[in-house]
């Protein structure tokens, strides 16, 4: 049996799962604008405690990394493979700066006592504590989705290197940049939400 | 045979279960990117599973024999149903027609070799069955099985002692599977027809698999997140569901109903899509209104997509929420009225042979046509409030699941069993297995009807006298089923022991899966078809 | 191969760390209502901006890649706006 290659097929299979992706988040996201609406001014308050810098730097860092990505399949397009490989660790890398920034936030309100069934959280108002129960949801799962992002990403790196993904065969890099950019606009949406709106 | 003049050796082309591949023996099919084969793993799969649920049915029916029955304690009946819908509807009907036929028959029917992605095919069936065994473990560990119903409904769920988590878990994972199965039947589809396999040229079995696989995609993942989010809550009292902690149960049936309603049209849209093969090709006559039935589909996808509220009519929704998601019930049910009004007109003035497909075929209209009426009933506001929890919604159902889905199922094994065994079964017995298990259906889920109309509350383990004599028939009735369904199954087993040689084309079919071997070899076509014309013009 | 140049890359780039340092200015202002419109209307613009370029949405060809966005947008629409008929209407 022959195998055969359709490049079309496999982005049209990502894009198709990417849709699967979104809805996961979606169901987040009703939730939120949910309590939310019920809770408007709860919301602002519990927000204050987040720290927008350091939102602001992740939202740079990510953006960055799609670029570096967007970079890595344009080199990798034109057969020059040290580029792409590149600027594939450079995404790698803001990623796992991503992740350290996030683990930062994460361990400071921890601290604070501000996080599920604390005891200070509890003491709180009712939408302060929903507030923080779909922040640790939304950021949390988001932050998964980028662990995993940055496994894939390292496998393709080792292909790169490898030779096995090159100028005639680099679908397997795109569907992975794919995933990659809709990370980055997931937190696109999730940045505002948190940190701008009080 | 002789071919000029000249005496040429027979060699008949291997089939798929000939074929030798890299693995061998078992490894030979579980390993196994072929459509055909992993289409099969999931027949046997799944009909392993639909056997355990049926068990659990019958013991739920016996206990409900007579009143005050003390077959079990009541903890048990608790996990017995919610296993039951666990497994039937997970397990068994969402899975069922999708990934058997679907795979088996999809890429045949478009003229392609394979699914576009044949090891995320297999993937598929792994997460398959690993969901299964860990729904399965559930019952053995944690506090043991769950007892909440298949809705998993906060807050009780967030606080029953009962091995929730790894429950929900194995139904997460099952949804992993459906949703990866979606993308490679859209994809697939797209990809994969062969020159001349335009979209209106495809069979519109393929059309119901099309539009069922988008709501795989696009639903499957909401209730991916709800059931993620029990598990937070449950292990680190994320509130999002706690009314202590300003959580709103009713946002839990939002998001578990506006996945799990869709997912009764990934049950029957399929379904649909077979009856559709079986009627014309048992009328001889070309199927009527071929776009209508097809944009139907499409139609009955979308707006079913938007109906999932008339799960909650009594939950504490806002009145406007309910009126809203009533009037759009009633709409989804014009779509499928399309379909059977479709149907018929094509059985009229048809050449029609009764043979065990269409009789099949011809049941599901009935049944379906019954369950659906009865939703449209239920769909009603003001009726909704007596008949919500009762015995007349299980009844419901039972009707529209079973018998449009399981007829449709059923149809569909007698249809294609020739092309994917190459053996023909006994008709007579088929007929009688037809017989009795309809009989059986009907002394078993029409009192429901009655009970529930009465006010008889359903996932009950106990009821008052008055109840006594419907229950009893009911229960009588699941003896009946049962055993009309041992008897189908036999009669299919012995066909495959020691059953005829099909043809390749036993019913004078004219989609592409009656043009090639039965059973088909490995790689379907020895050469692409080119595609010349539509997929029911006979002769 | 579509003939991106690497510059329209580096661009896209600047304009979402544009976006993000206006989206981050209005926070701080006090407008009420319309603040959520604004900070999520630039989220959609950058969000378009990824997918049209660096997902290279914009340069694929046939009904399916067009629709998917749509698609997927009218069913989250959908599915948060029916939900809200019941949690604003309590």
């Amino acid at each position: 049996m022959e195998t055969h290659q359709d490049d079309t097929g496999s982005k049209i299979g990502m894009w198709l799962f990417l849709l699967s992706e979104i809805l996961l988040f979606g169901g987040l996201f009703l939730l939120y604008s949910s309590y939310r609406y019920k809770n408007p001014l709860d919301f602002h308050l519990a927000a204050w405690e987040l720290n927008r810098v350091l939102g602001t730097l992740n939202t740079l860092v990510l953006i960055t990394s799609s670029l570096c990505m967007a970079l890595s399949i344009f080199f990798i397009q034109k057969g020059n493979r040290k580029l792409s490989a590149l600027f594939l660790f450079a995404t790698i890398f803001f990623g796992l700066l991503f992740l350290g920034v996030k683990y930062l936030e994460w361990t400071a309100k921890i601290e604070h006592g501000l996080y599920p069934n604390s005891p200070r959280l509890l003491g709180r108002s009712k939408g302060e504590v929903l507030f923080f129960s779909l922040y640790y949801s939304m950021t949390g799962l988001h932050g998964l989705h980028v662990l995993v992002g940055i496994s894939i990403l390292s496998v393709m790196l080792v292909l790169i290197m490898k030779g096995k993904i090159n100028e005639n065969r680099f679908v397997p890099l795109e569907n992975s940049g794919l995933y990659w950019h809709l990370v980055d606009i997931i937190w696109i949406f999730l940045f505002p939400l948190f940190y701008l709106i009080t | 045979m002789t071919k000029n003049g000249v005496l040429e050796e027979t060699h008949p082309i291997a089939s798929f279960y000939e074929h030798q591949g890299k693995y061998h023996g078992i490894f030979a099919w579980i390993l196994s990117t072929d459509h055909k084969r992993i289409g099969l793993l999931y027949f046997f799969s799944i009909l392993l599973f639909f056997s355990v649920a049926v068990f659990f049915g019958f013991l739920m029916r016996l206990k409900l024999i007579a009143p005050g029955f003390a077959l079990m304690k009541p903890q048990m009946y608790n996990a017995l149903f919610t296993l039951h819908g666990i497994i039937q509807i997970f397990l068994v009907v969402i899975p069922a027609i999708p990934t058997i036929f679907g795979n088996f028959f999809l890429p045949i029917q478009i003229g392609a070799r394979d699914m576009a992605f044949p090891r995320i095919n297999l993937l598929s069936w792994w997460l398959y069955i690993s969901g299964a065994i860990i729904v399965f473990l559930s019952l053995f560990t944690g506090g043991g099985p769950v007892d909440t119903g298949w809705t998993f409904y906060a807050p009780y769920s967030l606080r029953t002692t009962v091995n929730v988590p790894l429950a929900v878990f194995g139904v997460f994972v099952l949804g992993m599977s459906s949703i990866l199965t979606g993308v490679n039947l859209v994809t697939t589809t797209h990809r994969l027809r062969a020159p001349g396999m335009s979209w209106f040229r495809l069979p519109l079995f393929v059309w119901g698999i099309y539009a069922t696989a988008w709501v795989q995609i696009l639903a499957t993942p909401v209730i991916g997140i709800t059931l993620v989010l029990i598990m937070l809550e449950r292990y680190f009292g994320v509130g999002v569901f706690d009314p202590a902690k300003g959580g709103d149960p009713i946002l839990y049936q939002h998001l578990f109903w506006i996945y799990s309603h869709p997912a009764v049209y990934i049950m029957i849209l399929p379904a649909m899509g077979v009856i559709s093969e079986v009627i014309p090709v048992f009328a001889r006559k070309r199927i009527f209104g071929y776009k209508a039935i097809a944009f139907s589909s499409i139609a009955i996808a979308s707006v079913g997509s938007l109906v999932w509220g008339h799960h909650m009519f009594v939950s504490g929704q806002s009145d406007l929420a309910s009126v809203i998601f009533s009037l759009l019930t009633f709409l989804v049910a014009v779509p499928s009225a399309i379909k059977v009004f479709n149907w018929v007109a094509t059985l009229y003035k048809g050449s029609i042979e009764l043979k065990p497909p269409l009789l099949f075929a011809l049941t599901f209209i009935f049944l379906f046509s019954i369950g659906g009426l009865t939703g449209l009933i239920q769909g009603a506001l003001a009726v909704n409030m007596h008949l919500h929890g009762t015995y007349w919604v299980v009844g419901h159902f039972h009707y529209i699941i079973f018998g449009g889905m399981g007829f449709g199922f059923l149809a569909a094994i007698y249809y294609w069993f020739p092309k994917m065994f190459g053996k023909m079964y006994n008709w007579k017995r088929a007929v009688w297995g037809w017989l009795i298990l309809f009989i059986g259906f009907n002394v078993l889920y029409f009192p429901m009807l009655i009970l529930g109309w009465e006010g008889m509350p359903r996932r009950y383990y106990d009821y008052p006298p008055q109840f006594h004599t419907l229950h009893l028939i009911s229960t009588i009735g699941s003896w009946i089923l049962i055993a009309g369904l041992i008897l189908i199954f036999f009669n299919l087993f012995q066909a495959l022991r020691k059953g005829e040689r099909a043809g390749d084309n036993p019913w004078g079919g004219a989609t592409l899966e009656w043009q090639i071997p039965s059973p088909p070899p490995m790689n379907n076509f020895e050469k692409i078809p080119v595609v010349e014309k539509g997929p029911y013009e006979f002769q | 191969m579509e003939k991106v140049k690497y510059r329209t890359y580096i661009f896209v780039w600047l304009g979402l760390v544009i976006l993000t340092g206006i989206t981050v200015s209005m926070a701080g202002m006090n407008l009420g209502r319309l603040s959520i419109v604004i900070v999520l209307a630039i989220a959609a613009i950058k969000s378009g901006l990824v997918l049209s370029y660096f997902m290279h949405l914009k340069y694929e060809t046939g009904l399916l890649f067009k629709l998917m966005i749509p698609i997927v947008l009218a069913v989250l629409t959908i599915f948060i706006g029916l939900t809200f008929t019941d949690i604003a209407f309590r």
